[in-house]
């Protein structure tokens, strides 16, 4: 094993059999355990080209930005993205890692990228070779596999503000320091009339709710965008069976299949019901 | 293979070979011998190790000690002059918050970052502040009672 502290991303970018180090807290306990001896480690944490930060209606942020200096940025902006980085770890946790290092990671149970998926949000990749930007639609395709070259970094994500109509529901045996047994993130775009609906930990990807969407969004055209929603039991259940039937889920360590199955229609009602109060 | 490794650690520049691969937890403990910061899950989870890098509180487990180079560590030992920590030591002394101790330093390292921050923390922001610090023993009442303690007696002080 031989670590380069990068002084430049460019250097970074300069052996593409790189292992990228950014907060530790995939990486270093892979090693720590003896698991992972990656041949050569690239630390890109201190690097301030990763550190870019904006907030004015289209949010962008470095790869290298922490979940705490996300939560401080975003304030009250992207609600679901506020709700699922303050569910991620602890303090120490959230000092350390990083949007990139999610995104770099790939785990289905990545706390960020359903809303990332919901939000419709964009990858910048960049390598030696240059950048691509890459939507997160096509990002992830399996666990820790995605669009992520050798060599790439996941130089900034970014979304446009999707408005306060959105929530990020996990279920997990603690509020802290619990890797989901199933997450939620549902976005109603009031302004360009979408509804997205993004399920994580019960697939090998985050999954769309796609029927889900479709019933939700045929509700707000009914009632209108811009009003509250409160949705009709029936319709609700629905709803909640529609979302249930897009996971995939498996039995594992953290739940087995058939409650993860559950807990997504439970979350997806709730969901429905809190975005439509939020208008 | 090694590398030479420079930390300033509690205000005193250190420097010693490690092993490219080890944590900041490893280099403290093992190469300079501060044993006040605990190894016990040396993945993020139980909080004992925690530090402040670059003022910045996190588990010294999860940080390479290669990347820690030239930066401003400090742990459980340097906060033995601070007013905010000796505080919180002594609430947790008298609160009872102390049972077996091995949490005990990175819970002194957590509260008093929070306190820093936050002089008048009430219960929620106090729970999400220690959530990544784990205590076998006490069952978190008599420590949660310490910060809240160590809270009124610096707010006291002022």
């Amino acid at each position: 094993m031989r670590v380069t502290i990068a002084g430049s991303l460019e250097e970074a970018l300069a052996d593409p059999a790189a292992t990228f180090l950014a907060g530790g807290t995939d990486l270093m306990v892979g090693i720590n355990f003896g698991r992972d001896r990656p041949e050569h480690v690239v630390s890109i944490g201190q690097l301030e080209e990763l550190q870019q930060v904006a907030v004015d209606g289209r949010q962008t942020f470095g790869g290298g930005v922490t979940y705490t200096r996300m939560l401080e940025a975003l304030g009250e902006r992207s609600p679901a993205m506020v709700q699922a980085a303050r569910t991620i770890g602890s303090p120490q946790i959230r000092n350390a890692g990083t949007i990139g290092g999610n995104l770099g990671t790939c785990s289905p149970a990545g706390d960020t990228l359903p809303v990332l998926a919901a939000l419709d949000a964009t990858i910048l990749l960049r390598s030696a070779g240059g950048d691509r930007k890459v939507p997160f639609s096509a990002f992830m395709f399996g666990p820790r596999k995605s669009e992520r070259r050798a060599g790439e970094v996941v130089y900034a994500v970014e979304w446009e503000d999707a408005g306060p109509s959105q929530v990020f529901l996990k279920a997990g045996t603690r509020n802290a320091m619990v890797i989901a047994v199933a997450n939620l993130a549902m976005v109603v775009d009031r302004t360009r009339k979408a509804v997205r609906v993004a399920l994580g930990s019960v697939g090998p990807t985050i999954l769309r709710a796609g029927a889900a969407e479709e019933l939700a969004a045929g509700l707000y055209e009914e009632s209108g965008w811009d009003r509250p929603l409160q949705a009709s039991e029936a319709a609700t259940a629905r709803f909640g069976e529609l979302a249930a039937a897009a996971a995939q889920p498996i039995d594992d360590q953290r739940g087995s299949a058939r409650y993860r199955r559950h807990i997504v229609g439970v979350m997806a009602r709730r969901a429905l019901a809190r975005t439509g109060a939020l208008a | 293979m090694s590398r030479l490794i420079r930390v300033n650690l509690n205000g005193e520049e250190h420097e010693a070979e490690a092993w490219e691969g080890e944590s900041l937890l490893y280099f403290l403990r093992e190469r300079l011998g501060r044993f006040g910061s605990k190894n016990a899950c040396e993945q993020g989870e139980c909080g004992s190790c925690s530090v402040l890098l670059d003022g910045v509180l996190v588990c010294s487990c999860l940080v390479l000690a290669a990347a820690a180079e030239g930066s401003r560590v400090v742990s459980v030992e340097g906060l033995a002059g601070d007013p905010v920590a000796a505080a919180v030591q002594a609430a947790m002394v008298s609160a009872g918050g102390v049972q077996c101790g091995f949490c005990t330093p990175g819970f002194v390292v957590s509260i008093s970052d929070l306190l820093r921050r936050n002089p008048e923390p009430d219960e929620f922001q106090l729970r999400e502040a220690l959530s990544g610090n784990l205590c076998r023993c006490t069952g978190y009442v008599r420590i949660f009672e310490a910060a809240l303690d160590a809270a009124k007696t610096l707010r006291a002080a002022r």
